[in-house]
């Protein structure tokens, strides 16, 4: 792969800026607040001994709020391993999910009424109004096992929750089961993982645990998602 | 416009590539039919404008009467209006004559020794005629114009929608089995008239079928598109899959591959889009049976892709070929399967510039313009490596919405919106083709 000036609409930068999309989520997501990627401006790349370094300049979009930003990110690819992100995007704070985030949190907190659901979106790109944070929470939390399993050659995104479940709170930190589906693009493989994770408005989202589904090839798939 | 399409019934001896009917066969019916609609609009006002009048045709036997019937043809005393010009003389020359001057005209070219005969009897009657036949298929295109494009629907439904919008439009629309698929369900292409763009489909099959809508409605008030289909015929394979396309509403919404039997393993299906016979087994494409881009045992092994090939090959002069995927919001050229530049990389890039940029003009939907190894991955077997390495100059793949928030599963109301702008991308296309013969 080329090293030096890239350019910024060919896939080495691409799949750099999205392990940055990937890395942002993990750090300021939550039901209210989901990243994409969206124009790379400036990209480059370098040989170090670690591995292969990355500067970019790009702009990230908030899903929810519809805003847009400029992000300065490096990033380094190591031989092997989970990829090193350091980013800075100012206009990234914490300010306007916050109530939201606290209503969301306070409706579900109490564990009389635990939530679940399947299929989000469904066949056709439909969800249920209710559903909409649980399917931000899930991307949010894909994120996690998706800049842990980025390499050079990786372009993922989250394809759909196949099922989620509430679990009794605990710590103060609303608790979830989650199936999701990855999609990795260069290899155009549907990827199962399951994953234990927690969110609150004060400690974000967090990943407990991780489970990669093996590959069903039976007829109907686990979960079967219609 | 009547003038317009006049000049556009090109017989075939003249002009290399286009339509592949025969020169003796009258101007096809579906060029008439809109001829007389708009005479129709005409004659709403005075009645009965063409009582009594002929259409004659002349078999030119010389240069020498060549040249007596062009001036005839600058003669506007008697009012005639020629349909298929004087061209040379192996080809016909057929003339709209109003019933006050036949006897002068045919008395003319009989003293010029020149033959002819009588094609069209009486003009009113065929207008009548034509009158009662497009009120039937008005209703029949009520139908097909209720079909809800804004949905997801099984194959069934688009395959009887199919049949409505062909017995709509009849003379612009065919319906051609061009195969069937491991399974055994057919195969079809819907061809519009007048081979030379080739459009199939991975995914997104909803889209396919608002575009072949919008050529049927669009034809004969559209002028680009008008012009262009009176001089090339667009074929468009709706679901290039359908094994797949009932898998995914039987069974797993994912499904990407074929079904078809992969010996010795448990596992299912090979990736259509690496399958083709180009760099087949390179990079990018797996050879494990159970990958999702598995490539299958050899090139056009699929029956699905065989069916594409033969058609192509059979056909023998498409101009462009145009796949359809989703999703990334890409609009890409050979080559997949290497990153070295295509021959005419430079031409195709900047096609796909002027396309993304009619697309871009209606929702501002941005999309990213390259070859497919160099935006996207290495990618061998793809179909439009193929294509443009059989001669196929204007071989492009789309990629459409979204760029992966929903990915695969579009919500259905994005369905119209990424069609309409998606049509505006493949009519400039189009139009390109049609303006740079070769």
């Amino acid at each position: 792969m080329e090293t030096g000036e890239l350019n910024p609409n060919y896939y080495p930068a691409r799949r750099a800026a999205a392990v940055v999309q990937h890395y942002l989520n993990t750090r300021y997501g939550s039901p209210y607040r989901w990243m994409f990627l969206g124009n790379v401006h400036n990209a480059s790349s370098e040989d170090v001994t670690e591995g292969r370094k990355y500067q970019l300049e790009l702009t990230i979009q908030e899903m929810i709020s519809n805003v847009s930003g400029p992000c300065s990110a490096e990033l380094l690819f190591p031989g092997a391993g989970t990829p090193q992100v350091q980013a800075s995007c100012d206009w990234l704070l914490p300010n306007n999910t916050r109530a939201q985030e606290e209503a969301f949190y306070q409706q579900h907190r109490d564990s009389h009424n635990l939530v679940s659901g399947d299929r989000i979106p469904d066949s056709y790109g439909h969800m249920e109004p209710t559903m909409k944070p649980f399917w931000h929470l899930g991307g949010v939390a894909s994120s996690f096992i998706m800049l842990e399993q980025s390499n050079q050659s990786t372009l993922y995104n989250m394809a759909q929750v196949a099922n989620f479940t509430q679990l009794e709170t605990e710590k103060d930190q609303l608790r979830f089961q989650y199936h999701v589906l990855l999609h990795e693009m260069v290899s155009q493989e549907i990827i199962h993982w399951k994953m234990l994770i927690t969110w609150s408005p004060a400690e974000g989202v967090k990943v407990l645990q991780t489970d990669l589904q093996p590959k069903c090839n039976c007829e109907d798939p686990p979960d079967s998602i219609n | 416009m009547k003038q317009y399409l006049h000049g556009n019934i090109a017989p075939v001896a003249v002009y290399k590539g286009r339509c592949i009917e025969s020169p003796r066969e009258p101007y096809r019916t579906g060029t008439m039919k809109v001829l007389f609609l708009l005479v129709l609009l005409a004659a709403a006002n005075c009645e009965k404008v063409f009582f009594g009048d002929q259409v004659i045709r002349v078999n030119v036997e010389s240069e020498e009467q060549i040249q007596l019937l062009r001036a005839l043809e600058k003669d506007t005393y008697w009012g005639l209006d020629f349909w298929l010009h004087p061209v040379n003389s192996e080809l016909p020359v057929d003339i709209h004559v109003p019933y006050q001057s036949l006897y002068a005209v045919k008395d003319y070219l009989s003293a010029h020794n020149i033959p002819y005969t009588v094609m069209i009897t009486n003009v009113q009657d065929l207008l009548d005629e034509e009158k009662a036949e497009m009120e039937e298929n008005n209703m029949k295109e009520r139908h097909s114009r209720s079909f809800n494009f804004g949905a997801y629907h099984p194959l069934e439904t688009i395959y009887s929608w199919m049949d409505d919008l062909v017995a709509a439009h009849p003379n612009l629309v065919t319906k051609d089995q061009i195969g069937t698929s491991y399974e055994g369900r057919p195969m079809y292409v819907l061809k519009s008239h007048l081979s030379f763009l080739f459009i199939h489909w991975c995914v997104f099959n909803e889209f396919k079928k608002l575009v072949i809508f919008q050529i049927a409605t669009d034809f004969g008030t559209d002028p680009s598109l008008t012009s262009l289909l009176n001089t090339m015929d667009i074929y468009l394979l709706i679901v290039a899959n359908p094994d797949g396309y009932v898998h995914t509403h039987t069974s797993d919404r994912m499904w990407r591959k074929t079904r078809s039997q992969n010996p010795g393993s448990m596992c299912r299906g090979v990736d259509p889009n690496r399958n083709w016979d180009a760099g087949f087994g390179g990079p990018g494409a797996s050879s494990n049976p159970c990958s999702d881009s598995y490539h299958g045992p050899s090139p056009h092994s699929e029956i699905e892709v065989k069916n594409v090939v033969n058609l192509v090959k059979s056909h023998g002069n498409f101009k462009s070929f145009i796949s359809i995927h989703a999703y990334s919001q890409l609009l890409m050229y050979p080559y997949g399967y290497t990153c070295k530049d295509a021959y005419h990389a430079a031409e195709l890039d900047s096609v796909g510039r002027s396309a993304v940029q009619k697309l871009s003009s209606l929702h501002g939907t941005t999309y990213k313009v390259g070859s497919i190894c160099k935006i996207i991955y290495q990618a061998s077997g793809g179909s439009i490596d193929w294509s443009y390495n059989v001669g196929i100059k204007y071989s492009f793949a789309f990629e459409l919405r979204d760029t992966g928030r929903y990915g695969f599963i579009l919500p259905a109301n994005q369905i119209i919106p990424t069609a309409s702008e998606t049509w505006l991308a493949l009519k400039d296309i189009m139009a390109y083709v049609r303006d740079h013969p070769y």
